[in-house]
């Protein structure tokens, strides 16, 4: 019981502990503040990866697609006990030429149908115009018979000077030239002699901004048979670049996968025999992190550095501690040496020493956090009045597709954030503590004695 | 005279320390025996080892060769933990300089030897008598009205005799003080001699150290410490 009444009264007397919890508390301010922002922005990004391509995708590198896929789409439909929905899609690369401009652009194209690809993917809420109803995203408002596209954001509109875009009531009428290079089953350019490309127009019918950067500045969507046709896929066996898969809500992402993988794998037995199964064999079955890895690992490989350079910051919250607590228990020899003579242990010793650390810890901790807490609520307005007064933004938004700074704590982050604390804080006191407990009483009380 | 008679007997006790390249004999064969109720006052110069021996008697230092036996029991024998049960129970200290804890009231440095030795959920089951009995010392001390005073709040006198409330808290069989006025002025000191004078009357076994031959006189027994070695004993009120 002594501990704990000693070391209340070390901490609340001793000002150089204060220091020591000053010390902590802008550890932990920092940590908190900068892994939530972190952590916020690499979930942020992983979920509009993940809402890009649904939850699982069979498909394959090569431009020049996979066979026989309607049949692997009605196995994958059968399964009512864990997939949700299939979407089938295209995937290849072209030219896009706005009518009256000889400057193209080179571009990805994917060719889906809308209704399907939104009951996979959150392809539906990444539209202006049709957000409601995907399935009319390829009708222009202006004139819905024509063949429509949708257009990545950052394609079709311009930032003003505050970052945002400038969204009209409807979509202008705009007609662009699509062309891509058509490929036979064997890879080879389908029309070489004949004028290699093929190329048709579309009429601008709505945006997508999925919240990718690199997607909203080169994607553009169209209709999955005109896809189909562009790309060559359209002949007597139809062929596809892909399967995009969602499961249903209470399936396990990798248990999914490997139920589909072992489908594809029957799948790929079964049509062994096949006059296009070669095509077969560059399919892969990946989940949407695996599928989507070149883009999540860098930022992913951030955060974990990150971390690192937080270790760093924890060793120096240890180096502090150490400090502090050497200069407090050489202060403190004598109280040792009168604990000592009244039977107090070497383990009581250590122990309240270590009490005494733990409140260090606790209460930086509690005041990092909180500290932490309230900036992160206001980092926002903190940004608009820096911008507002200095031009000054954390994020250019002319450069990185985000919004908001993301501010939401989470209390696993917190916890383990303050345990860490604790924990360097005791580990930095450990050693004076030990040197502590093994003091001799008789050399602490003997004061001006010699013997 | 059997062993029964003798709270604490010495037999042998050497003891040395380093200081830089040569070693320093400070005690060369003490023998001492204290009987229960007596009051004995060790004297020698500085430098003699009378503190030295004081401590080994109250086990806060070990001995180079020789025991000491604590009634009847050796206490080399004991463990560390029933060093510090022995030290807390059995043996009460008295320091010149006080050595209370600043950060505590004097009520608190009077009952810390009692919460040294509980968990929290002892404390709760013994605090109150704890209290009590630290109100009762400190009101035999005439400090009833300093119970919530810091140490450096009270007089050196007032310092000294918290210091021996402590010492009794846990009614210990042997009272050891180590120059318990050297730091008081003789007025005070007196007091002090007063006070350690009633415990011996009423039954506490006591050795005190000193320097100074006239507060030795205040003891039953004195024993002087010459060059690490016991002198002559004299006995006082044959």
């Amino acid at each position: 019981m002594h501990k704990i009444v000693l070391a209340f009264r070390y901490f609340l007397k001793r000002r150089i502990t204060h220091f020591a919890v000053l010390a902590v508390a802008l550890c932990v301010f920092i940590v908190v503040v900068v892994m939530t922002v972190m952590t916020g922005l690499v979930g942020d990004f992983k979920q509009k990866n993940h809402n890009f391509v649904g939850d699982c995708v069979v498909g394959t590198e090569s431009l020049v697609g996979f066979a026989y896929y309607e049949e692997f789409v009605n196995i994958l439909q059968e399964q009512n006990d864990f997939v949700q929905a299939v979407s089938p899609v295209i995937k290849s690369y072209g030219l896009l030429s706005a009518r009256g401009s000889d400057q193209p652009k080179g571009l990805e194209v994917i060719g889906i149908d809308p209704v399907r690809h939104n009951w996979v993917t959150g392809f539906g809420k990444t539209l202006n115009y049709h957000k409601s109803d995907a399935s009319r995203a390829f009708e222009p408002s202006y004139d819905p018979n024509l063949l429509g596209c949708i257009l990545g954001i950052d394609l079709a509109l311009r930032r003003d000077a505050d970052s945002k875009y400038f969204f009209t009531s409807s979509p202008a009428r705009a007609a662009f030239s699509i062309s891509c290079f058509p490929l036979t089953s064997r890879g080879a350019l389908s029309r070489a002699g004949t004028g290699l490309v093929n190329t048709k127009t579309f009429y601008y019918s709505d945006i997508s901004q999925s919240g990718l950067a690199r997607v909203d500045s080169s994607l553009v969507y169209l209709p999955f048979e005109q896809a189909q046709e562009l790309c060559g896929m359209d002949r007597s066996v139809k062929r596809v670049s892909a399967i995009h898969i969602k499961f249903k809500p209470d399936v396990k992402l990798q248990a999914g996968c490997e139920k589909v993988d072992l489908l594809w794998q029957k799948f790929k037995q079964d049509k062994a025999d096949e006059k296009q199964a070669y095509l077969l064999d560059t399919v892969n079955v990946q989940s949407w992190k695996d599928y989507r890895r070149s883009s999540i690992a860098p930022m992913e490989n951030e955060q974990t550095e990150l971390i690192v350079m937080f270790g760093f910051v924890g060793i120096t919250n240890v180096f502090i501690v150490l400090v502090v607590f050497y200069m407090i228990v050489s202060h403190k020899s004598k109280d040792i040496g009168i604990l000592k003579s009244i039977g107090v242990s070497n383990t009581d010793i250590l122990e309240l020493f270590s009490c005494f650390a733990f409140l260090v810890g606790f209460l930086g901790s509690c005041i990092g956090e909180l500290g932490g807490w309230i900036f992160l609520l206001k980092i926002n307005q903190i940004e608009d009045w820096l911008y507002g007064r200095f031009g000054f933004q954390l994020w250019d938004r002319t450069i990185y597709a985000m919004g908001d700074i993301p501010n939401r704590v989470s209390p696993k982050v917190l916890g383990v954030i303050a345990l860490s604390a604790i924990i360097a804080c005791l580990a930095g006191a450990l050693l004076p503590s030990w040197q502590a407990a093994k003091q001799k009483p008789v050399e602490t009380l003997q004061v001006n004695q010699f013997y | 005279m059997s062993d029964n008679d003798f709270i604490l007997k010495a037999e042998g006790i050497n003891k040395s320390y380093r200081m830089g390249a040569t070693r320093v004999m400070v005690l060369k064969g003490v023998d001492l025996a204290v009987k229960k109720g007596e009051f004995v006052a060790i004297i020698g110069a500085s430098g003699s080892g009378k503190s030295t021996l004081l401590h080994i008697l109250g086990a806060l230092d070990k001995p180079d060769k020789g025991t000491v036996k604590f009634e009847g029991r050796d206490l080399s024998r004991h463990s560390s933990g029933e060093l510090n049960r022995f030290r807390n129970k059995m043996v009460g200290f008295v320091f010149q300089f006080y050595h209370l804890l600043d950060e505590l009231s004097v009520l608190e440095n009077v009952f810390l030897p009692v919460m040294a030795d509980k968990s929290i959920v002892g404390w709760f089951g013994s605090r109150r008598w704890a209290k009590s009995r630290a109100k009762e010392l400190l009101e035999q001390f005439g400090l009833s009205q300093r119970t919530k005073h810091k140490p450096y709040q009270l007089s050196g006198g007032e310092r000294q005799r918290v210091a021996i409330g402590r010492a009794l808290m846990n009614e210990p069989r042997l009272l050891l003080a180590d120059e318990p006025t050297g730091n008081l002025d003789s007025a005070t000191g007196n007091g002090i001699l007063e006070v350690l004078e009633k415990l011996n009357s009423l039954g506490q076994t006591i050795v005190m150290v000193t320097h100074d031959e006239r507060i030795a006189q205040r003891a039953g027994r004195i024993v002087t410490l010459v060059d690490g070695k016991i002198e002559h004993k004299s006995i006082k009120d044959l």
